[in-house]
C-alpha cells in the first residue's frame, strides 16, 4: 500500500467502490505472511547444535520403537538370561564381546537389548508425564493470571505449597504406599512437575493480559475463555513448547531416580534407573553395566536439553533470561 | 466535521444524546507495597464527570497525561467497572451491566487504540483479527466472513489481498489503519479513538484523521477524540472539553475554546501550543504553569486548580466551582471556574498565593 499524500483520493475510490471488490483484488494471488513460526522453522535450520542434537533425539525414539527388531536381530530377548554364554564360570557379567556388543548384566541379560527396551520407559515417562505436566500447569496458570483476585490467590498458593515439597522423599513414600507401575510413576512426577509450569505461564499472561490487543478483544466483546485460549494462548505457546522440551530430560532423570531407588518401574522391565542401580554391586568387575545404561541417560537428557535450548532460541530470541 | 462549523456544533445541542454520563466517579485503589497491610488509598482518576455526546459529532477530550481521559473513555465503554455515576447510552443505562450483558451492545460501540503495535496481537494475522467482530458476534462465518473482512479492508485503504499477513509486516500507518477496519467492521454507533495517532508520524497523521472524518461523514458516526495534541482535536472535534485531574474544567464547541479560552487552565494548555513559525517572537504572553499536576490519590480541595492558578483566591482552595456559562457565554460554552479569564485578558504566570491555603503550590 502506498503511502503517498493522494492516499486520501484512494480511501474516497474505496468509499466509492466499497462493496465491489476490484476485479484485480480478487484475481491477486493470496500473499502469504510469513508467520512467526515459519521464522523460527528458518532460524532453527541454521543453528547446526540443535539439528544434531534432534537428530540424536529422532535417533532415540527410533531405537525404543523398534526395541524388538534389535532384540531379533541379535536373537536376545529382552527377559532372556544367557546363564551360559552370558555369565562367567563365576557367575559374572561377561564384557562386550562380538556375541553381546555391550556385554551381559549380573543376569546374563543382553545390556544392549535391555537399553533399547530401557528408551521405552523413559521416553513414555518422559513424553506423557510432561504432556499432563504442561496441560495442567497451562490450564491453571492461564486461569491464575488471567482471572487474578481469589482464583490466582488460590492457584499461586498451592502452586508455592507444592514447589516447596521435597518431591523425592515425598514421591517415594507416595509410591511405596500404593503398588509401583508405570502409571503411578507417571502421575506421582505429574502432580509435582506442573507447579513449575504453571507459574512460567502465569507470569506471561501477567504481562500479556495488560496489552492493548487484549483490551481490544474485550472491547470487542470476546470473552475470558475466547481471550485465554484465542488471544493469550497463542502468545505463550513458544515458552511453553521450549520450557517442555527441557523438561522432558528433567522428567527423565526423575523416572530413572526413582527406579533406582527402586520406587519405580518394577523388575523384571528394562530400565535404565535399575540397571544403573543393579550395576552399583559389581560394577569392578564389571563396568560396562554401569558405564553403558548411564551413557544412554546422559546422551539422551544431553540432547533434549541441547534441542531445547536451541528451540528457545529460535522461537523467542529475547527471551533467554526467562528459563535461566 | 470540517474546521470551523459553529453551525453544526450549534445544533449538536438541541441534537439527541448518544452518550450521557453523570456524576462519573472511577477510583483505583493504590497497590499496597506491603503484602500485609492493605492501602486504603485510592486514585481519583475520573472524579465526578457529567458529559453529554450527540449523535454524529466529535467531541475532543483534551488534558496533560494522566487527568483521567482514557479513563473515562474507558468507563464510558464500560471496560471498567464505574465507582460511582451512570452512564446512558442510546437511551440505555450501562453502568451496571456485567461483561457478560455488555457484549451485544459491543457491535455498537467501538475503540480505536493508541498504539499501533500493542493493540494487535502478534500472533494472529490480519485477516483473523479484522474478523474478530464478525465471529465474535455471529454474523459471518467462513467465505462470507472473508468477504466481509476484505471489504472493510478496502475501505480504510489497505490491499485486501494482505488478508494473510501478520500485524508485524505492516508500518505503524497501516497497522492503525487496521484498527480503524476492527473497529468500523460492524458500523458502531459510537467509536471511541484514544490517542489514535499520538503514536504516528506527522506525514500519516493527516491520512488516518482523513480516513476517520471520510468514515464519520460515510456512516454517521460519532466519535468520541481524546488527543492531547491541541492542533489535532481543533482539527478534527465539534465540541472540546478540557480535562484537568479528573474533572472536566471547561466544555465548549471546539472555536470557543480555542479563540475565548475562560478557565484559566485551557488558557495555559492552550498558550503552550508550539507555533510553527519560526519567524515569530516567542509569545510573551504565554502562561508557564508552575509545579506539577498534584497528586490524584489525594486532590486538591475546593478547584483542583488552585493551587497552580495565577487568578486563584481564598474561595478557590474551599468551593468546587460548577461548570455553567460564565461571562455571558452561550449555554454550549460551559467553563468550571470562579474567577473566569475574560476576553482579552492577560494572564500572569505565578500561581496566586492563598492566604491560609497551607503547603506551598510548588
Amino acid at each position: 500500500m502506498s503511502m503517498s499524500p493522494s492516499d486520501s483520493v484512494a480511501i474516497e475510490d474505496a468509499l466509492v467502490a466499497s462493496g465491489v471488490p476490484p476485479p484485480e483484488g480478487a484475481a491477486a494471488s493470496v500473499i502469504e505472511g510469513r508467520s512467526p513460526w515459519r521464522l523460527a522453522y528458518e532460524r532453527l535450520r541454521r543453528d547446526r547444535a540443535s539439528l544434531i542434537a534432534l537428530a540424536v533425539v529422532v535417533v532415540i525414539i527410533l531405537v525404543a520403537i523398534f526395541a524388538p527388531v534389535i532384540a531379533s536381530l541379535t536373537g536376545h530377548g529382552v527377559y532372556q538370561q544367557f546363564r551360559d554364554t552370558g555369565l562367567t564360570p563365576d557367575g559374572l557379567p561377561v564384557g562386550p564381546n562380538h556375541q553381546f556388543l555391550l556385554g551381559t548384566d549380573d543376569q546374563g541379560r543382553d545390556i544392549l537389548v535391555r537399553i533399547a527396551y530401557g528408551a521405552r520407559i523413559s521416553l513414555i515417562v518422559g513424553v506423557v508425564a510432561t504432556a499432563a505436566e504442561v496441560v495442567l500447569g497451562t490450564v491453571l496458570g492461564l486461569a491464575a493470571g488471567y482471572f487474578g483476585k481469589v482464583v490466582d490467590t488460590v492457584i499461586a498458593r498451592i502452586i508455592d505449597i507444592v514447589l516447596s515439597i521435597p518431591f523425592l522423599l515425598f514421591a517415594i513414600s507416595l509410591v511405596s504406599i500404593s503398588h509401583p507401575s508405570l502409571t503411578i510413576v507417571i502421575v506421582v512426577i505429574a502432580i509435582f512437575g506442573w507447579a513449575a509450569v504453571a507459574r512460567v505461564v502465569r507470569g506471561q499472561v501477567l504481562s500479556l493480559r495488560e496489552k492493548e490487543y487484549i483490551e481490544a478483544a474485550r472491547a470487542l466483546g470476546a470473552g475470558p475463555w475466547r481471550i485465554m485460549f484465542i488471544d493469550i494462548l497463542p502468545n505463550i505457546v513458544a515458552p511453553i513448547i521450549v520450557y517442555a522440551t527441557l523438561l522432558i530430560p528433567v522428567t527423565i532423570v526423575i523416572e530413572a531416580s526413582l527406579s533406582y531407588l527402586g520406587v519405580g518401574v518394577p523388575p523384571p522391565t528394562a530400565d535404565w534407573g535399575t540397571m544403573i542401580s543393579g550395576a552399583q554391586q559389581i560394577y569392578q568387575q564389571a563396568w560396562w553395566y554401569l558405564l553403558f545404561p548411564s551413557l544412554a541417560l546422559l546422551i539422551t537428557t544431553v540432547a533434549f536439553n541441547i534441542f531445547g535450548d536451541g528451540l528457545r532460541d529460535a522461537l523467542d530470541p529475547r527471551a533467554e533470561q526467562l528459563y535461566k | 466535521m470540517t474546521v470551523g462549523a459553529p453551525g453544526k456544533a450549534g445544533s449538536a445541542v438541541d441534537g439527541d444524546v448518544l452518550v450521557r454520563v453523570e456524576g462519573l466517579k472511577k477510583y483505583f485503589p493504590v497497590q499496597s507495597t506491603s503484602a500485609v497491610r492493605r492501602s486504603h488509598e485510592q486514585v481519583h482518576a475520573v472524579d465526578g464527570v457529567d458529559l453529554e455526546v450527540f449523535r454524529g459529532e466529535t467531541l475532543g477530550l483534551v488534558g496533560e497525561t494522566g487527568c483521567g481521559k482514557s479513563t473515562l473513555a474507558r468507563s464510558i465503554a464500560r471496560l471498567v467497572d464505574l465507582t460511582e455515576g451512570h452512564v446512558e447510552f442510546d437511551g440505555r443505562d450501562i453502568s451496571h451491566l456485567s461483561a457478560r450483558q455488555m457484549r451485544p451492545l459491543r457491535r455498537e460501540m467501538q475503540i480505536i487504540f493508541q498504539d499501533p503495535y500493542g493493540s494487535l496481537n502478534p500472533r494472529r494475522r490480519v485477516g483473523s483479527i479484522i474478523g474478530d467482530p464478525f465471529a465474535l458476534h455471529g454474523i459471518a462465518d467462513g467465505a462470507d466472513r472473508k468477504k466481509r473482512v476484505q471489504e472493510v479492508m478496502e475501505l480504510v485503504g489497505l490491499k485486501p489481498e494482505h488478508f494473510n499477513r501478520f500485524p508485524a509486516e505492516f508500518s505503524g500507518g497501516q497497522r492503525q489503519r487496521i484498527g480503524v477496519a476492527r473497529a468500523l467492521a460492524l458500523r458502531p454507533k459510537l467509536i471511541i479513538c484514544d490517542e489514535p495517532v499520538s503514536a504516528l508520524d506527522v506525514s500519516i497523521q493527516a491520512q488516518i484523521l482523513n480516513l476517520l472524518a471520510d468514515l464519520q461523514s460515510e456512516f454517521n458516526l460519532t466519535y468520541i477524540f481524546i488527543a492531547h495534541d491541541l492542533s489535532v482535536v481543533r482539527h478534527v472535534s465539534d465540541r472540546v472539553a478540557v480535562m484537568y485531574l479528573g474533572k472536566i474544567v471547561e466544555l465548549a464547541p471546539v472555536e470557543d475554546v480555542y479563540q475565548v479560552p475562560r478557565h484559566p487552565y485551557s488558557n495555559a494548555l492552550l498558550s503552550a501550543v508550539p507555533m510553527p513559525d519560526p519567524h515569530q517572537k516567542v509569545d510573551s504572553h504565554q502562561v508557564i504553569l508552575s509545579g506539577d499536576v498534584p497528586s490524584p490519590i489525594n486532590p486538591p480541595s475546593g478547584c483542583r486548580f488552585h493551587p497552580r492558578c495565577p487568578k486563584a483566591q481564598a474561595k478557590c482552595s474551599i468551593d468546587d466551582p460548577a461548570l455553567v456559562p460564565v461571562l455571558g457565554d452561550p449555554p454550549a460554552h460551559v467553563t468550571a471556574c470562579h474567577f473566569p479569564v475574560a476576553t482579552g485578558e492577560v494572564m500572569e504566570s505565578r500561581p496566586a498565593v492563598i492566604a491560609g491555603d497551607g503547603a506551598p503550590a510548588t
